[in-house]
C-alpha cells in the first residue's frame, strides 16, 4: 500500500461555565464544590484588585513597569487550585500573568509588587514554597520545568523518595511557543516520560502581535501531537473546565509519567504591561467582546443564581480586597532600602577576591584601582569628590 | 536642519535607506503597527508595507537565522532584538553562523545584516533590559559591533552598518533615545566604522569611552579642575575600534582613563587598555584607570544608579588618574 494516512488525531475543547454562566452539569460533576466556588471567586476579585493597585502604582510613578493579569484570572484560578488541592508541593514555573496560581500555592502577595519595584527580594521565595521566579525572558523557563519533572521522576527511580502526587506547572503566553525552547521543553518532557503540565495561556496577543501573525497552525495545542503528547483545549476564563483539565493532567503525569499541553482560551484585557498602548494595534470593538467573556462576572453569576452570592457579600468583598492590598502595598513599600552589597553578595556562594575588592572599595575609590598602589589611592582620596 | 533625538535620527536613517534600496528591510517583534517598544520604526509600515516591515513570531534565533537566509539571499535585512537581553536565544545564529558565513566559505557567502539592539541601563526595567554585552560580540571573530552616542552619529552609522557587507551589530543606548535633540542632516550622510569621535580636545589626560556613558564623562569633566585639560573621546564603534586615534591621544597625554557601563573584568575596557599598554607604554606616566559597571549580574532597578558609573566615579578615576 503505497498511500495510506499516516497520522489522524483530534483534540478536544472543554467548557464548563460559559460566559452567560450556564452550566455543564454532567462535565462539571465532580468538579469544583460550592465553597470552592466561592473561595476562587473571592480570590479573583482580591487579585483583580491587586492588579487595579499595581497599575496604579505604576501610573504614579511608585512601581517599574508592571503586566496586568486583568481578564486571565480564571486559567491562574482552575490550574492553581488543581495543583494546591491535588499536588501540593509541586513546582510552579511561572512567566508573569498567572499571578494568582502562585498566591494560591504559598507566594506571598507582596512579592510580585516587589519584583515589579526593581527588588530582588520580590524573587526570594520563601523556604518550602516550589515556586520559581519569575521569568522575564520569554519561553525559556518551560525547559527548567521539564527538567524539574525529571528530577521529581529521578529521585523517586533512583533514590527511593516519595513522590508525594508532585507534577511541575510551567506557564507561558501564545507568544512564547515561537520560542525553539518551549518545543525542546515538550519534546524533552515527552521523550524522558516525566509528570511535566504546560499550560500555554493563549490570551491572543503577544505584545502587539496577534495569533495570526505568531503562527501558522490554527491552535497552540495542536502541536502536542508532534510531540506525543496528551493535549487538550480549554476556556480559559472558566474555572471549571481549568480545574478539570488541569486534575486530568496531574492524574496524567503521576499515572504514566507523561506530560500534557493544555492550551488556555482566554484574553488580555489590559495592555501588555503598563509601558505599552494597546489602542495603538488593537481594535477597541475586539477588547469589548471579549470583556463581556470576563471570569469573573460569570463567576458571580454562577453564585447568585445558587444563592450563594449576594449584593451584602459583594460589597463586603470589595472591602476585604481593599483592606489586603493596602496592607500588602505597605509592606512592599515599607521594605528597607536594599544596601549597595547586594549588588554583589549573591553573585556566587564564596565571592573571588575581585568581586569582594570591588564591593569594599565602591564607595572610596573609582573602580579597577588595585589597592596595592597605596599612592595611587591616596591621591584618589584626595583629589576627588 | 532638523533637531531630532537618538530614536528620530535612526528612524530616519532607516526610512532613507528603505527608500534608497529595495533589498533593505527590516524584521523583528512588533516592529510593524506598533512601531517598536520604542517607537523606533515608528510609521515605517504604513510607509513601506508589511512586506518591507515585518512582525516576525516571538524567536530571537528565529529572527536572526532567517535574517542570515535573507542576507544570503540577496536583501539587506535590518533585524530588531527587543532588549540586549534577548540576544541570548540568539546568540548561536548570531555569532556561529552570521559571524562565520565569510571565513567558513571563503567570501563565498556574505551576511549583509545590521542586527539593531537597545543597549543598557538606567531606564529602571526589568531583568535583562539593562545589559551591556558589548564585548562579548567584539571578541566574536566576525562581527562588527558599533554603538552611537548621539543623533548624528546614530544616524550616520546606522547608514553605514546597512552597506556594510557584513555583520554589523549596532547597540542603542537606550538611556538616552529620548534625553536630547541634535541637528541632524536631511542629507544622507555617513560616519565611517572604525573611526573615533574626539568629542573634545586636551593634553593632560585621555578618556576613552562610548555610548550613554559619554553624556556622564562630559558631566564629569564640567566638574574637573580648569587647569586639568582631558581629551574625551567617543570610540564610536566598539569593534573594529579606533586604535590610531587612541594611540595618538595617549601618546600626547600620558594618562588614560576608560569608563563604560560593562562590568569591568573582560570588557572592551580591559582591551583598549592592553592596547595603550602595548602602543604607549614609555609615554604612560600613570595607571590606566578603568570606571566601569561590576563583575556582577545586572542589578534590579533599585540599584541600578549604583552600577552604572556616574559622574562623580569619573571623575575620581580622571583625578587619581591625573595626580598619580
Ligand atoms: C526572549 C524574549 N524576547 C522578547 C521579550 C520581550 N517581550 C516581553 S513579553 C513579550 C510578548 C509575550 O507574549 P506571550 O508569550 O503571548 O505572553 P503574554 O504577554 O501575552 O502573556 C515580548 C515579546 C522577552 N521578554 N523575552
Ligand atoms: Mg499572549
Amino acid at each position: 500500500m503505497p498511500k495510506r494516512i499516516a497520522y489522524t488525531t483530534e483534540i478536544e475543547y472543554i467548557q464548563i461555565l460559559d460566559e452567560h454562566a450556564n452550566f455543564d452539569e454532567s462535565l462539571g460533576k465532580g468538579t469544583l464544590r460550592d465553597d470552592e466556588v466561592v473561595f476562587l471567586y473571592e480570590q479573583m476579585s482580591i487579585v483583580r484588585h491587586y492588579d487595579e493597585i499595581a497599575f496604579k502604582l505604576q501610573r504614579s510613578g511608585r512601581m517599574g513597569t508592571y503586566p496586568q493579569n486583568k481578564g486571565q484570572e480564571a486559567a491562574a484560578a482552575g490550574a492553581g487550585f488543581a495543583i494546591k488541592k491535588n499536588a501540593p508541593g509541586s513546582w510552579l514555573v511561572p512567566c508573569y500573568r498567572e499571578n494568582l496560581a502562585l498566591f494560591l500555592n504559598g507566594l506571598p502577595m507582596e512579592k510580585i509588587l516587589l519584583h515589579w519595584m526593581g527588588d530582588e527580594r520580590g524573587n526570594q521565595i520563601p523556604d518550602g514554597v516550589n515556586i520559581l521566579p519569575i521569568a522575564i525572558p520569554i519561553g525559556t523557563h518551560p525547559l527548567h520545568g521539564a527538567g524539574l519533572a525529571w528530577a521529581i521522576k529521578y529521585r523517586d527511580r533512583v533514590m527511593n523518595e516519595s513522590r508525594d502526587n508532585r507534577v511541575v506547572i510551567s506557564f507561558f503566553g501564545d507568544g512564547s511557543t515561537s520560542e525553539g525552547d518551549v518545543h525542546e521543553a515538550m519534546n524533552f518532557a515527552s521523550a524522558l516520560k516525566v509528570p511535566a503540565i504546560f499550560l500555554c495561556q493563549n490570551n491572543r496577543w503577544a505584545i502587539s502581535t496577534p495569533i495570526s501573525k505568531q503562527m501558522g497552525s490554527e491552535t497552540v495545542v495542536q502541536k502536542a501531537c508532534a510531540y506525543g503528547m496528551h493535549g487538550i483545549q480549554a476556556d480559559g476564563n472558566d474555572i471549571f473546565a481549568m480545574y478539570k483539565v488541569t486534575c486530568d493532567a496531574i492524574e496524567r503525569a503521576n499515572n504514566d509519567n507523561m506530560p500534557t499541553l493544555i492550551e488556555a482560551i482566554t484574553y488580555r484585557l489590559g495592555d501588555h504591561t503598563t509601558a505599552d498602548d494597546a489602542r495603538r494595534y488593537r481594535d477597541p470593538a475586539e477588547v469589548e467582546a471579549w470583556e463581556s467573556k470576563d471570569p469573573l462576572i460569570r463567576t458571580r453569576k454562577y453564585l447568585e443564581t445558587r444563592n450563594l452570592w449576594d449584593n451584602t457579600k459583594q460589597t463586603a468583598l470589595e472591602a476585604k480586597a481593599k483592606q489586603m492590598v493596602s496592607e500588602i502595598v505597605k509592606n512592599a513599600e515599607g521594605i528597607e532600602t536594599p544596601t549597595s552589597d547586594d549588588i554583589f553578595d549573591y553573585t556566587f556562594a564564596n565571592l573571588p577576591d575581585e568581586i569582594v575588592r570591588q564591593r569594599d572599595t565602591m564607595h572610596t575609590h573609582s573602580l579597577g584601582q588595585n589597592p596595592q598602589q597605596e599612592t595611587l589611592n591616596a591621591h584618589s582620596h584626595a583629589g576627588a569628590r | 536642519m532638523a533637531e531630532l533625538t537618538l530614536v528620530q535620527a535612526i528612524n530616519l536613517a532607516l526610512t532613507q535607506e528603505m527608500e534608497a534600496d529595495q533589498r533593505v528591510l527590516i524584521l523583528g517583534e512588533d516592529v510593524g503597527k506598533n512601531g517598536g517598544v520604542f517607537r523606533v520604526t515608528e510609521n515605517l509600515q504604513e510607509r513601506f508595507g508589511e512586506d518591507r516591515v515585518v512582525d516576525t513570531p516571538l524567536a530571537e534565533s528565529g529572527i536572526m537565522g532567517s535574517a542570515i537566509g535573507l542576507a544570503i539571499g540577496g536583501l539587506r535585512p535590518v533585524a530588531e532584538i527587543q532588549f540586549e537581553g534577548f540576544l541570548g536565544p540568539a546568540y548561536d545564529q548570531l555569532t556561529n553562523h552570521a559571524a562565520r558565513y565569510r571565513t567558513r566559505s571563503r567570501n563565498a557567502i556574505t551576511i549583509p545584516l545590521t542586527v539593531r539592539v537597545p543597549v543598557g541601563g538606567g531606564i529602571h526595567a526589568p531583568e535583562l533590559h539593562s545589559d551591556s554585552p558589548e564585548a562579548i560580540y567584539a571578541h566574536t571573530p566576525g562581527l562588527k559591533v558599533v554603538m552611537p552616542s548621539n543623533p548624528y552619529d546614530a544616524k550616520g552609522l546606522l547608514i553605514s552598518a546597512i552597506r556594510d557587507p557584513d555583520p554589523v551589530v549596532y547597540f542603542e543606548p537606550k538611556r538616552i533615545y529620548r534625553a536630547f535633540r541634535q541637528e541632524v542632516p536631511e542629507d544622507e550622510y555617513t560616519v565611517p566604522i572604525g573611526k573615533a569621535r574626539i568629542v573634545e580636545d586636551g593634553t593632560d589626560l585621555t578618556l576613552i569611552t562610548w555610548g550613554a556613558t559619554t553624556l556622564q564623562c562630559i558631566e564629569a569633566m564640567d566638574n574637573l579642575p580648569e587647569d586639568l585639560s582631558v581629551e574625551l573621546i567617543d570610540l564610536r564603534t566598539i569593534y573594529p575600534y579606533d586604535l590610531d586615534t587612541i594611540v595618538e591621544s595617549v601618546n600626547k597625554t600620558g594618562r588614560c582613563v576608560i569608563a563604560c557601563e560593562a562590568p569591568k573584568t573582560g570588557s572592551m575596557a580591559a582591551e583598549i587598555a592592553t592596547a595603550v599598554q602595548e602602543h604607549c607604554f614609555l609615554r604612560l606616566q600613570a595607571p590606566i584607570q578603568r570606571v566601569t559597571g561590576f563583575d556582577t549580574v545586572m542589578p534590579y532597578y533599585k540599584l541600578e544608579m549604583q552600577y552604572l558609573p556616574d559622574a562623580a566615579r569619573i571623575g575620581e578615576g580622571v583625578m587619581a588618574c591625573a595626580e598619580y
